[in-house]
């Protein structure tokens, strides 16, 4: 079993998805139980279905000195790093503990996969790609997390974390363990992905994409709708901020069971779920918030709700955001302890948006509606392609008191 | 910041070239061994998956299963890092030639191959790993953000830990624009603890980046024809098994790497 992990603490986070720019936005939408998706106008080819679109990312050139990254998913990392004085708060830590004792570690599952996808339908006439002055590395899974450690002129450890859509939460788990054994003060956390064609085509390919808005849990699902988003955290040790929210645990698990379809009694999930809960040193009974994988297609959501149905008491409560955001891929992990931590912050339970039917595996724990509740302790789960999962444990800043 | 210590127990190595260890090992004393058959055999992947697997897949397993080999450990329970630079490039050329020809013809089995955790998921299926398995990525410096994190796990969770760090040859116009000419993959066994497998010990610390250790030829036009062989100066560091070597973890830092006595 895990070794004795240490809590961190989240002294700034924030989250850009279709329901705006910033956490304000992100709160709004979910208090009003409002949806950011909307019908499918991305793209160079129509695919019919409904996308969680960003506004204005077109309209957010980066800074001229970091011209040669500019690709549409480095322009959604600059939106989500300017909102809710995130970039003044990497700069303290980074004046702080200096700017190589500050890790930076990203999630993403395409990264700037659209630009590539961009310069292959205008290749020369040797075939080739046209004259681009950007970098090459914007074809390369690290445009992100290399352009990020620009932005934010951090120098310690940087690394993308590409496990599909389980990036962004396993991004944590590596921090811990950095801070853990003293290679760094600080971890800039988070993950950015944005509508492209692979991801639009590649779901679309295999039946997975529903052309009506996702409905998670509902016994009429019949796929994802896909998203993008970008969302950052900070972490430190506790004692800097003993009030600020604290990643209590976490836990990662593989399934062993087939690339593209959960394990049909969610093996990798639990044990993931379990092992999060070690760490924490909580037990179910402890859990007032999940915010779910919940895609909305078929099988993890079955998969899933059936975990938490034999796991947790009546009195946790469960529910997916993939009906506000949209599935967001490898930021979902980011976005999904966001909203996790704003429960904690804000007594708020987010309704499982799109549910109108649920789904008769669904058990108790399931918050179909909005309620308002005080939550200490609030779990995020995550799970991608490859059978890769992830758990996250966070908990109100002081707890237990 | 105190030095990372950590023992290897197992080495995997593939390339056009070199289809061992042991063949860098001859390589290095001089004889030239034979080149390995022209694609890796993978023999960890149940028949059925090897002829659909993609190459960065077989590739990633075939050196991932010679290094488990060789330390003698069960595959099942070690927590396991995949690092490549780049993925799999003939899938992502695929990917974008379809999706500007004629997006809605695109395969469902090469977009789920297409994830940068592909080997990482056909690894533990094969294996039957329930271990936790990451894929990262650091451009350049993918070997040496992947030991970083392979290294930091082995340590503060106590386990040994699987690393591999491969990328398979650039395809179509993808090509010019990633560098990679040839195919290049290789994987440690590293363990917290010495024990009867442990081949090495490793003292490493990150500090800013200096020069590159230089390396004698072939290996240096190797390294220069594929990111992954950024590996390259620690492979040869562990085959001459003495001395000290400095390796890219990131933009600014390098890890730098003694080797010392096992005793």
């Amino acid at each position: 079993m895990p070794v004795s992990t240490i809590p961190l603490a989240i002294t700034a986070y924030t989250a850009t998805t279709a329901l705006g720019h910033g956490i304000d936005a992100q709160l709004d939408a979910l208090r009003q139980a409002r949806s950011g998706l909307r019908p499918n106008d991305f793209g160079n080819a129509a695919l019919p279905c409904w996308i969680g679109r960003v506004d204005g990312v077109e309209d957010s050139p980066l800074a001229a000195e970091h011209a040669a990254w500019d690709c549409r998913n480095n322009r959604l990392a600059w939106l989500g790093l300017r909102q809710d004085g995130f970039l003044a708060r990497v700069r303290a830590a980074r004046e702080r503990y200096g700017a190589d004792r500050v890790a930076l570690l990203l999630g993403t599952s395409t990264a700037s996969i659209g630009a590539t996808e961009e310069a292959y339908r205008r290749l020369d006439a040797a075939g080739e790609f046209a004259r681009d002055p950007r970098h090459p590395e914007i074809h390369a899974p690290h445009s992100l997390a290399a352009f990020v450690a620009a932005a934010l002129s951090l120098e310690g450890p940087c690394m993308t974390i590409s496990t599909a859509c389980s990036s962004s939460a396993k991004v944590f788990a590596s921090a811990e363990r950095m801070l853990r054994l003293g290679l760094v003060d600080a971890a800039v956390v988070g993950g950015v992905d944005t509508l492209c064609d692979s991801v639009l085509f590649g779901f679309n390919a295999l039946e997975l994409v529903s052309a009506a808005p996702c409905r998670p849990f509902d016994a009429t699902r019949n796929g994802i709708s896909i998203g993008e988003a970008a969302g950052f955290a900070l972490l430190e040790r506790t004692d800097v901020a003993p009030d600020a929210p604290r990643l209590l645990g976490y836990g990662e698990a593989s399934d062993a069971y087939h690339m593209s379809t959960p394990h049909p009694q969610g093996l990798g999930a639990e044990l993931a779920l379990r092992e999060a809960l070690a760490r924490a040193g909580l037990a179910a009974e402890q859990v007032d918030y999940i915010n779910l994988h919940g895609t909305a297609s078929v099988k993890n959501d079955e998969v899933e709700a059936a975990l938490v149905e034999r796991t947790f008491p009546a009195g946790t409560r469960a529910s997916s955001s993939k009906g506000f955001t949209g599935h967001t891929l490898g930021a979902a992990g980011i976005v999904e302890a966001a909203i996790a931590l704003l429960a904690i912050e804000h007594g708020l339970i987010p309704g499982n948006l799109g549910g109108r039917t649920p789904d008769p595996v669904c058990g108790p724990q399931f918050a179909w509606r909005n309620e308002r509740r005080r939550v200490d302790v609030a779990l995020s789960n995550s799970f991608g392609f490859g059978g890769n999962n992830a758990c996250l444990v966070f908990a109100r800043g002081g707890f237990p008191a | 910041m105190s030095a990372l210590r950590v023992c290897v127990e197992g080495v995997g190595l593939w390339s056009p070239r070199l289809g061992s260890f042991a063949a860098l090992q001859a390589l290095l004393r001089g004889t030239a061994p034979p080149p390995p058959s022209a694609r890796p055999a993978a023999a960890t992947l149940p028949p059925n998956e090897r002829r659909r697997a993609p190459e960065s897949v077989l590739l990633a397993v075939e050196v991932a299963g010679q290094a488990v080999a060789m330390s003698g450990r069960d595959a099942a329970t070690l927590a396991c890092v995949f690092a490549s630079s780049h993925g799999d490039q003939a899938t992502t050329d695929y990917m974008c030639r379809t999706l500007a020809q004629a997006p809605a013809e695109l395969s469902p089995t090469r977009f789920h191959n297409s994830v940068h955790n592909a080997p990482a998921g056909y690894w533990t299926i094969a294996t039957g790993c329930h271990a936790p398995s990451t894929a990262v990525a650091a451009q350049h410096a993918s070997f040496g953000a992947g030991l970083l994190e392979a290294v930091t796990l082995a340590l503060s969770e106590r386990r040994p830990v699987l690393l591999v760090c491969s990328d398979t040859q650039g395809a179509g116009p993808l090509r010019k624009v990633t560098g990679c000419a040839q195919a290049f993959g290789c994987a440690l066994l590293l363990s917290p603890t010495p024990g009867e497998a442990t081949l090495a010990r490793l003292a490493l610390t990150l500090a800013p980046l200096r020069a590159a250790t230089p390396l004698p030829e072939p290996l240096a036009t190797w390294s220069d024809a594929n990111a992954s062989a950024a590996a390259l100066p620690l492979l040869a560091l562990l085959a001459a098994g003495h001395g000290g070597c400095a390796l890219r973890a990131a933009a600014t830092l390098e890890l730098r790497i003694e080797m010392e006595d096992i005793a």
